[in-house]
């Protein structure tokens, strides 16, 4: 009788042992009601996953996130029903945008109380349909195996998204008496056929490839999701083919590398946005040809042949119609279109981007204060390149990405579809979990950093030592940017009065907290806060208030239209993508 | 219960001669949540769904929709390629310009009397129709067959005073040997 009890489980301690068994190392959450059968389970299965409580569930999906981003692992977000849930929407919505595997396990009331305003009742399922790659609600404690076991599957496979599993406490509560390992049944979904492609379409190619003189590619997240930066090397080394690169695909071509053209789009360098203007074959591997790349569509690559490689099938011909493509998982075609190809004839152009390297370098003016740019540059050097850079959103985001040069894969964390203020700061904590001995970088703005710093209580608990560069204009910078470049500089809704000294707050949480101001002292700085590795570390940098972020491409606007400094005559007002 | 009173149009719309109506065919796993999943894919990029039929397939674990909708032709191909990619969706195809089967059933209640129901049971059998319902004062008549005939017969029954029209919507069929 003993024994029977013993062996006994519930349902939330058979979806523990199974999230375990999926390979599921850390979940991140903020516990509650609905959730409390759940978060029991942690207590009482003896399980190696580690629990992480967070000061908010937003959090909880960033450091999930990031953790995913950094490591190429899933990560589990753990909350109760109602508010808790719905405080997860922004985090998954990260996700889903740039396709980042992560598994959403949501308390729920019980079945018996759906629909019908009981306490923290909320359509969990309902709210978050369109913004999960899957989601499940269950009905059955014993269908608990099947669904994590799928949900796993889901999320890492073909192409990777969140997956939501809405819990009711009934069936966490109740008892678990089927088997916990069980089949998937999933007849709608075979992401095995992603390792097929059609030879075709490679050698399709490889003789449009062969017909270039004036080639560039295009790289993007797609390759470091399918683990084809070499592949991707062997590629452009071969072909003696530049690389420009998106802002999630930072590092899987060294950007330091002399091929490299670094970031391209609204943000991106001079060089990359004049090589795509000017190429006569642009060769997409991995990324969705994104509204902030390729500025006006119908006026996109129109001198060039475009070549698609992608793992999702929605996305060819979605925003760019392409003349060749090829669907797929990027490290299986690159491996077969690699047997195909050789060196081409690119020296001249090759020699007319070094000139347009020359002609418009990235930089900042040296007078007149600190400058962002300063900053992040200071921070290459001082991290010697090395570091894992977790960005928020905004200016400080896109100097990072300019300045910051990366070279490797899985080191730039960064919410690039959705754009999402906040994220940066959790981000990099569940960055610091997956990769501990690595050193985590977070650059945030004043903005973004105050949406989710109360984080700073999670990252000292676990004596992270995360180094938080605030770089603190006092302004929503970018908007106000924008402002000044589109609406006669009305700032309206962008001024931050009654910032927090950040320094004294990052101490109150027992944090180390630093403070600079002038461009002398921020190697120092950087190097006293380097040295400090038994907690996180902030330092506010006081930079200058007004700056803007060139070169950019007005939204909507043609990359030929690209700003390379700030312009002398009135802009229109965009009309094109926000 | 108190029903409430329902004011309708008096011109019947059209099914048959609208072109930019496009019938799709979705087979998907039956899963909760999935008619949800696809409707908000036509939602999200503007599309009407007009029409939609869902039935369980031979297989019981699957159901088939046949879905007419309409909007941007251009936005087609990526919401084919959307539902295709949902979870349990295990294939998504437009058979607008296949070689197929396409009918529909409607029901018709209209208000006829003593007087004139010889007429409308001489529409009525000129249609094909059934006769299901017939009291002093109205019939119901059951039509089945392609949406343009469908919609000829209700042109020739609004001479009546059409009280209440129930169309299923389009279901397809590929014809031969293939499958939908």
């Amino acid at each position: 009788m003993a024994k029977a009890a013993k062996n006994s489980l519930d349902g939330a301690q058979a979806l523990i042992k199974c999230l375990e068994d999926e390979g599921i190392e850390y979940i991140f959450g903020y516990s509650g009601g609905a959730a409390l059968p759940i978060f029991d389970a942690l207590e009482t299965v003896n399980t190696k996953i580690k629990f992480i409580l967070t000061r908010h569930e937003q959090g909880a999906t960033h450091m999930a996130d990031g953790y995913a981003r950094a490591t190429g692992k899933p990560a589990c977000v753990l909350v109760t029903s109602g508010p808790g849930a719905g405080n997860t929407i922004t985090g998954i919505m990260t996700a889903q945008m740039d396709s980042v595997p992560m598994i959403i396990v949501t308390g729920q009331q019980v079945t018996w109380m759906l629909g019908k305003d009981a306490f923290q009742e909320a359509d969990v399922f309902g709210i978050t349909m369109p913004l999960v790659k899957h989601s499940y609600l269950v009905k059955d404690t014993n269908d608990l195996p099947r669904v994590a076991k799928e949900a796993v599957y889901i999320a890492t496979s073909g192409r990777p998204g969140p997956v939501l599993i809405d819990v009711p406490k009934n069936i966490s509560q109740g008892p678990f008496t089927g088997k916990l390992k069980q089949e998937m049944d999933l007849p709608g979904y075979h992401p095995k056929k992603s390792l097929e492609f059609n030879m075709d379409h490679v050698l399709e190619i490889a003789e449009a490839l062969s017909k270039s003189s004036k080639p560039v590619i295009l790289a993007g997240h797609g390759i470091m999701l399918a683990d084809a930066g070499p592949e991707l090397k062997t590629l452009a080394k071969t072909l003696n083919c530049p690389v420009t690169n998106t802002l999630l695909g930072k590092g899987i071509f060294p950007e330091t590398h002399e091929l490299s053209l670094g970031m391209l789009g609204m943000h991106g360098t001079a060089y990359a946005n004049k090589a795509i203007c000017e190429a006569d074959l642009i060769f997409n591997i991995g990324s969705r040809f994104d509204d902030r790349i390729i500025g006006q569509p119908e006026k996109f690559g129109r001198q060039a042949k475009i070549i698609h490689i992608d793992i999702d099938e929605s996305e060819i011909g979605k925003m760019v119609e392409p003349d060749h493509y090829c669907v797929g998982d990027a490290k299986v075609i690159l491996k077969e279109l690699n047997k195909h190809i050789s060196k081409l004839d690119t020296a001249d152009w090759l020699e007319h981007l070094e000139g347009y390297k020359k002609k418009f370098p990235l930089g900042w003016k040296k007078q007149g204060g600190l400058k962002m740019q300063h900053v992040i540059d200071a921070l290459f050097r001082v991290t010697k390149g090395n570091a894992i850079v977790s960005t928020d959103v905004g200016q400080h985001q896109m100097w990072a990405a300019q300045f910051y040069k990366t070279d490797e894969p899985y080191k730039w964390l960064s919410s690039g579809g959705a754009g999402t203020m906040g994220f940066g700061f959790p981000g990099a904590i569940g960055a610091q979990f997956g990769c501990p001995k690595e050193c985590v970088v977070c650059i945030v703005g004043d903005g973004g950093f105050q949406m989710t710093l109360c984080e700073l209580a999670t990252a000292v608990i676990h004596k992270l030592p995360i180094k938080i560069i605030v770089l603190n204009n006092h302004y929503l910078g970018m908007v106000r940017q924008w402002q000044e470049l589109f609406f006669e500089d009305r700032t309206s809704g962008v001024d931050l009065i009654g910032n927090p000294d950040f320094a004294k707050l990052a101490q109150a949480y027992g944090a180390e907290g630093l403070n600079c101001k002038r461009p002398a002292d921020v190697d120092k700085t950087l190097e006293k806060a380097m040295a400090i590795n038994d907690r996180p570390v902030l330092i506010n940098f006081e930079v200058v208030k007004t700056d803007n972020v060139f070169p950019m491409i007005p939204a909507g606007a043609a990359l030929e239209d690209m700003l390379t400094e700030a312009p002398k005559y009135k802009l229109a007002k965009p009309t094109g993508s926000t | 219960m108190k029903t409430k009173k329902i004011i309708t149009t008096d011109t019947p719309v059209a099914l048959s001669d609208n072109s930019s109506i496009h019938t799709l065919s979705v087979y998907v796993a039956n899963k909760p949540g999935v008619l949800a999943r696809i409707a908000q894919v036509f939602a999200r990029r503007g599309f009407n769904i007009e029409s939609l039929v869902v039935s369980p397939a031979i297989d019981g674990r699957f159901s088939r929709m046949s879905i007419g909708a309409s909007g941007d032709p251009e936005m087609l191909d990526q919401i084919i390629k959307q539902v295709n990619k949902l979870i349990d969706v295990l294939h998504c195809s437009d058979h607008t310009f296949d070689n197929r089967v396409v009918k529909e059933l409607a029901l018709v209640k209209f208000k006829v009397g003593p007087k004139d129901r010889a007429e409308a049971l001489q529409i009525g059998e000129h249609f094909g129709v059934k006769t299901v319902d017939l009291t002093e004062g109205s019939m119901i008549f059951m039509g089945t067959g392609d949406s343009g005939k469908l919609d000829s017969m209700i042109q020739m029954l609004s001479k009546f005073e059409i009280v209440e029209l129930v169309r299923t919507g389009k279901v397809v069929m590929i014809r031969g040997e293939e499958p939908t």
